[in-house]
């Protein structure tokens, strides 16, 4: 033992008070990193659904000027945007760099040589990429240009060519040998057909089916040909052939006929549009992508489109929407190769993105200084080549998701081959050319129609049940009851999913009448029983404590239930003709389902019962018992007093309860998945289901393909539920605190 | 009467009522499910039916699976020979008859009125199979290694047979998953090494060749494996049994496809009591057969557990760290309360949408670079940047993180501000005062926090439906290859195989039980968490309201 007085050890403390600091530091990081990662839920939705309201945008990449001596009449570029051809009348494809340092730079030049002098030329649709010269002797050379890309050195490399997919020789059109004024060619490849609709030097209307067939032994494709002549007056302007064959567009001045085409021993005119708007006249005509739309431009700027839709003289075209521009001087109407955009240049060198489905111009401002003869868009539709005089300019195109937009999400859209203008949730389709329908409003219909149900079953069950537990129920028995309705809010739905779909579901359909029969006799009986109750000697009365009516009555609601199944088959054939399902079908005339919307309101009822049922029970138990009990003292039943005094000062507390139950009821996404049929549709009928915002996201999100607009349109579903659930539980969660304030301070 | 409605007497029955339908349907619910997934397991007895449908006379033999009340009306008008039954309502019976590939359907409805006589023979089999579902059928005879077994002893060979065809097919399997499943890891791992080599430009003849010797020694170990493999496999199908079925006729089955030879109707009671620990020792440690529908859940429990795990580990420092802040260091204004709400909302935000955040941001962009950074080799196919059990476990981190918050704070806050000011009037900083008092005071609420992030975890299908739950995983997220957890794996999971199991599957009514089985196992660890939980909470509540006095 040493005398001296005990030292301080200053290092020590300071080592403490560093120890303190870093303790402090850290764990504010800590706590602001994992409060900011919980913020970054809502950006980063947030994030990845802002592309789809981003406008579309063009850029012009760079021009050049090409050699005068030439004339050029079509053109395009390959996948990567890299490289553009061109063709001259006289047959010469020439392949030009449009990237980077040699921008503008001539690669290689092909001649397609020819046996009969050039009178026309034509193109496919985009997508089918291919071009053709209608000649002197009646025939035509269809031509493709071709992009072979190899890697080589750790870099690509595109290698232009030229293809002849009918082969290097001609193929006859005219048997006559009259020489190809006009024409316009479809060529599908998978079953090698060509279609070709043509006028002739001599004015006659052809239109000729090729198909080829294998040479078992030679191995060459073999061309038969199959020719219909098509009686058509007046001069004809512009033709239009559909990709699949079956439809052939003519136009003669403001007149477009139509002719069906799917068979070529009996082709038939199917309709003569007087398509041009009053004072103007048409002037272009084209196929969207899909082909199954007309789009028809006038000159006074307006463009319409027509498809068609089931009327009462069958399948007729008819007029959709129009586009107005205000500029009449429209030189060209260009589709894209898969999706509903379309592009219309003008004389003036301005160019315009339309989107039909959304009925959005999506871009407009002017490219060139002198009038655009031409338009490509590229496979990619990122980019886009025009030639205007002599000028070759690329533009570059942000136009990621044209499909989106307010009117097209929330809003009623005539869709191709509908017959009115509905609301239709329908993603994705096996075919590239697909029209995509996104409309939010039947599965939001969906999910609120499920949540209405829903409350509809559980408020009623679980406000009276927490208005008892708190206010006439024994403690003894409320520690016991309270905690066994909270359990079930720990159960996983996907077993109560899983219950609602393969039980609940089979025995509503089985015994329809037990259900509306329990719904009618439970009251009846609990009012029989407190009847009986009354009257019953008070000796008997009072063995029974007070407060526990809901264990007394537990036997007479079973036996209601029993009751009612009992009865059921009877009910059934009494009230409808032996069987439920028929009778409701046949007589009421509504559809039913087996997993209907009466099953998920039951089902979803039950997730969301314990979550009301636990905060309602705290509000109504923590409303101070000085309040109650001075009511009780002025004389005012016990029933006066709940309804009077603590309901009415307790119900901020159960508004925020069945808030928080909406909240639940709107995200849940197992029962719905399982006790539904998922189908988008609109019908507040009970018998019928729905499909909801969460249980869309879980059946589509796995397979829609990262970046697309599906995707990001999935990820705005759940930013709406997010958005939707938050601020339901911010007001919920607010008025409980004020609650909660407000009962400290009494 | 007016005047007893007046008094509100009867609305506070209606309101009584209401208690007890919740409580009916909760305590219901819960017997529903332990009923049927628990009877599932219990010998039933096998019947056999002589039955007379118009002319036509036949045998079913078979379970009964389920019954009904079907009134006549209904069957009258399907033109159904009621064989003269008179009264309201006939009962119709589900039969389970097995024998998958002799029979239309193994399930079939028979209506009561068509059986003649209806008997519990004993000597009636059911063999439970690998393939095809049970077999039910008499025993005619046993043949071991191409003769017959004498008559007498036929059964106690049998069940001898049966154990070593299945012990084969064991040891076959073991060699299939253990030695052979290694080769093909490895083989694998040197593919992609190779390919990284090549990426970097570094691969040159003299390593090509190693690689080539590696995978040719590799080969070798293979082949020798796979003779053994092949050896186990023939061996396992020597013996057969001859069975006649309900039609009546003959049918050999290989004993290597027999899991289990049984005769329930000859079995006493205790007998069926061992039979039925046996049934439940293998669902919960045996892998599912028949697309789900038959046979254990060992990997979707070991699946679920494994991601509970990670997950709680991954949230338990985050949320008290989170909640420390909040409680201990963060000012006390009105920025702070917000971000309280906040953090209590966001567990009322649906699981979904956490499902959605988590294939979105951990999946495509952060696994997405991790796959870019350190697995280029692997590329096109991606490592991390696909669903997988690391990524269930950090979206249902972040799911439960509020739960944990709440819970800690909630202790935090309960500990009388009394303790923390003796500890710091004694010279602690805060830092010892937090680390050394405050933390240790509120373990329980932690836990509790914990419990309930875990039993809601467990819970949850919706979000790992999007980030990493499979119906079938070929492997365990742990095996024996290095480097022994693979986070990366996709993983089964008993909420997932429910759903699965009972709404894809193509023998829904075969799979039911079994559906109803696994959903208790499910509830009763989740009931039994949440009891934990409150219990605990319960508990602590008590001890601090004595510290406060």
């Amino acid at each position: 033992m040493s005398s001296n007085p005990p030292s301080v050890d200053f290092n020590t403390n300071r080592n403490r008070l560093i120890k303190d600091k870093l303790a402090k530091y850290s764990i504010t990081a800590g706590g602001t990193l994992v409060l900011v990662a919980l913020l970054l839920i809502f950006f980063y939705l947030l994030y990845v659904v802002q592309p789809i309201f981003a406008s579309a945008h063009v850029e012009v990449r760079n021009q050049f000027t090409l050699p005068t001596s030439q004339e050029y009449i079509a053109g395009g570029m390959e996948e990567q945007g890299e490289i553009a051809y061109l063709f001259t009348p006289s047959g010469e494809l020439s392949y030009y760099t449009i990237k980077g340092e040699n921008f503008g730079n001539k690669l290689t030049s092909f001649n397609v040589e020819f046996d009969a002098a050039v009178t026309s030329f034509a193109r496919t649709v985009p997508h089918q990429g291919m071009y053709a010269y209608g000649l002197e002797n009646g025939a035509i050379k269809v031509v493709e240009p071709k992009f072979e890309v190899g890697f080589a050195n750790n870099s690509r490399t595109i290698k232009p060519s030229i293809a002849y997919p009918l082969g290097e020789g001609e193929v006859t059109i005219d048997d006559e040998g009259a020489s190809i004024r006009q024409f316009a060619f479809s060529y599908d490849v998978e079953e090698s057909r060509l279609g070709v609709l043509a006028v002739t030097g001599d004015k006659r209307l052809l239109f000729s089916m090729l198909s080829a067939e294998e040479n078992m032994f030679s191995g060459e494709m073999e061309w038969s040909s199959e020719v219909t002549e098509i009686p058509q007056e007046g001069k004809i302007d512009e033709l239009l052939i559909s990709p699949d064959f079956s439809r052939a567009f003519v136009r003669v001045a403001n007149k477009v006929y139509i002719y069906n085409t799917r068979d070529i021993e009996d082709i038939t005119q199917i309709q003569v549009l007087a398509a041009n708007q009053e004072n103007a006249n048409l002037v272009k005509m084209q196929l969207l992508s899909g082909a199954n739309s007309l789009m028809l431009v006038n000159d006074n700027g307006e463009i319409s489109q027509w498809f068609e839709i089931n009327g009462e003289q069958g399948r007729k075209f008819a007029k959709i929407r129009a586009f107005a521009s205000n500029d009449g001087n429209i030189s060209g109407l260009y589709s894209e190769f898969y999706r509903r955009t379309f592009f219309s240049t003008n004389t003036q060198g301005e160019l315009s993105l339309y989107y039909t489905t959304s009925e959005s111009e999506l871009w407009s401002g002017k490219v060139s200084d002198s009038g655009i003869d031409f338009f490509s868009i590229s496979p990619r539709s990122n980019a886009a080549l025009m030639l205007a005089g002599n000028q070759l300019i690329v533009v570059d195109i942000e136009n990621e998701h044209p499909e989106v937009s307010w009117s097209a999400l929330w809003q009623e859209v005539w869709y191709e081959g509908y017959p009115e203008p509905a609301y239709i949730w329908q993603s994705t389709s096996a075919s590239d050319d697909f029209e995509s329908k996104l409309s939010l409003v039947p599965i939001s219909f969906g999910t609120i129609k499920a949540a209405m149900y829903a409350m509809l079953f559980a408020v009623p069950i679980a406000l009276s049940a927490a208005i008892y537990t708190a206010y006439f129920m024994s403690p003894e028995l409320r520690r016991f009851v309270k905690p066994t309705v909270e359990i079930m809010e720990a159960l996983p739905t996907v077993i109560l999913g899983f219950l609602a779909g393969l039980w609940l579901a089979p025995l509503i359909e089985s015994h329809l009448p037990a259900i509306m029969l329990i719904l009618l006799l439970t009251p009846v009986a609990i009012l029989l029983t407190a009847f009986f109750w009354q009257n019953l000697p008070e000796s008997i009365r009072h063995k029974i404590p007070d407060g526990s009516h809901a264990i007394l009555l537990i036997p007479v609601v079973l036996l209601a239930g029993y009751i009612a199944f009992a009865l059921s088959p009877a009910v059934e054939l009494w009230v409808f003709d032996g069987d439920v399902r028929r009778y409701i079908t046949n007589e009421l005339g509504i559809d039913f389902d087996q997993r209907n919307s009466l099953v998920v309101g039951i089902a979803m009822g039950f997730a969301v019962i314990p979550t009301i049922f636990s905060i309602a029970e705290d509000a109504v138990f923590s409303v101070p018992k000085h309040l109650s009990n001075g009511s009780l003292a002025l004389g005012a039943t016990q029933w006066q007093t709940l309804v009077r005094v603590v309901l009415l000062t307790a119900s901020p507390g159960i508004f925020s309860a069945v808030m928080m139950g909406l909240g639940r009821a709107v995200g849940e996404t197992m029962i719905v998945l399982m006790a539904t049929g998922n189908t988008p549709i609109m019908d507040w009928s009970i018998f019928q289901g729905m499909r909801t915002l969460a249980a869309n996201i879980a059946v589509e999100m796995p397979e829609s393909e990262v970046g697309s607009t599906h995707y990001r349109i999935l990820f705005l579903a759940a930013f709406v539920l997010f958005i939707f659930t938050f601020v339901f539980n911010t007001i919920a969660e607010f008025v409980r605190q004020r609650l909660r304030e407000k009962y400290s301070s009494l | 009467m007016k005047q007893w409605f007046k008094s509100g007497s009867p609305w506070i029955w209606m309101t009584g009522g209401a208690v007890s339908i919740s409580l009916i349907s909760v305590i219901g619910l819960l017997a529903m499910i332990a009923g049927r997934g628990l009877g599932f397991f219990w010998p039933a007895e096998v019947t056999q039916f002589e039955m007379h449908r118009g002319d036509v006379k036949e045998t079913v033999i078979g379970e009964i699976y389920d019954r009904e009340m079907v009134p006549v009306e209904r069957l009258k008008a399907a033109n159904i020979d009621l064989h003269g039954f008179t009264g309201d309502e006939v009962e119709r019976l589900l039969i389970k008859t097995g024998n998958r590939e002799y029979v239309d359907l193994d399930f079939r409805w028979i209506l009561a009125t068509d059986i003649v006589e209806q008997s519990t023979p004993s000597q009636l089999a059911v063999f439970e199979r690998s393939k095809n579902g049970n077999f039910y059928g008499y025993i005619e005879s046993v043949i071991k290694d191409g003769k017959a077994v004498e008559e007498s002893q036929k059964l106690t060979v049998l069940d001898e047979l049966v154990e070593r065809a299945v012990e084969l097919n064991e040891s076959a399997l073991d060699l299939q998953n253990g030695p052979i499943g290694h080769i093909n890891y490895d083989l694998e791992r040197l593919r992609l090494k190779e390919k990284a080599l090549d990426l970097k430009g570094e691969l040159t003849h003299e390593k090509v060749a190693e690689f080539e010797a590696e995978r040719k020694a590799y080969r070798e170990q293979y082949l020798v494996l796979e003779k053994e493999l092949f050896k186990f496999r023939d061996a396992a199908k020597r013996d057969q049994v001859i069975v006649k079925d309900m039609r009546g006729e003959l049918v050999t089955i290989p004993l290597y496809q027999v899991l289990d030879v049984t005769l329930p109707n000859d079995m006493g009671l205790l007998a069926k009591v061992g039979h039925y620990f046996k049934q439940v020792g293998k669902f919960v440690s045996d892998d599912p057969r028949e697309a789900n529908t038959e046979g254990g859940v060992f990997p979707a429990i070991f699946g679920t557990v494994f991601m509970v795990m990670l997950m709680a580990v991954i949230v338990t420092p985050f949320g008290v760290v989170a909640a420390i802040y909040l409680h201990e260091y963060a000012a006390k204004n009105s920025i702070t309360k917000m971000i309280r709400i906040a953090v209590i909302n966001l567990a009322g935000v649906p699981s979904i949408v956490y499902g959605v955040f988590g294939l979105g941001f951990f999946v495509y962009m952060l696994g997405g670079s991790i796959d870019q950074l350190f697995y280029p080799e692997a590329l096109p196919g991606p490592t991390f940047g696909t669903p997988g059990v690391i990524w269930s476990a950090l979206t249902l981190a972040i799911l439960t993180l509020p739960v944990v918050i709440v819970s800690t704070e909630e202790g935090l806050s309960r500990i009388p501000s009394s303790v923390r000011q003796g500890s710091l009037a004694l010279g602690a900083t805060k830092a010892e005062t937090i680390w050394r008092i405050i933390v240790p005071m509120a373990s329980p609420a932690i836990m509790t926090g914990l419990i309930l992030a875990v039993a809601r975890a467990a819970g949850e299908v919706a979000p790992l439906m999007l980030v990493g739950v499979v119906k079938m995983a070929p492997t365990l997220p742990v095996d024996m290859n290095f480097p022994f957890v693979h986070l990366d794996r996709k993983f089964m999971h008993l909420g997932f195989h429910i759903y699965d199991v009972g709404f894809q599957s193509p023998n829904v009514e075969a799979a039911r039980p079994l559906v109803y089985a696994t959903a208790f196992l499910l509830v009763a660890v989740i009931v039994a968490l949440n009891i934990t939980a409150i219990g605990i909470r319960n508990h602590l509540r008590e001890k601090f309201r004595s510290l406060e006095h």
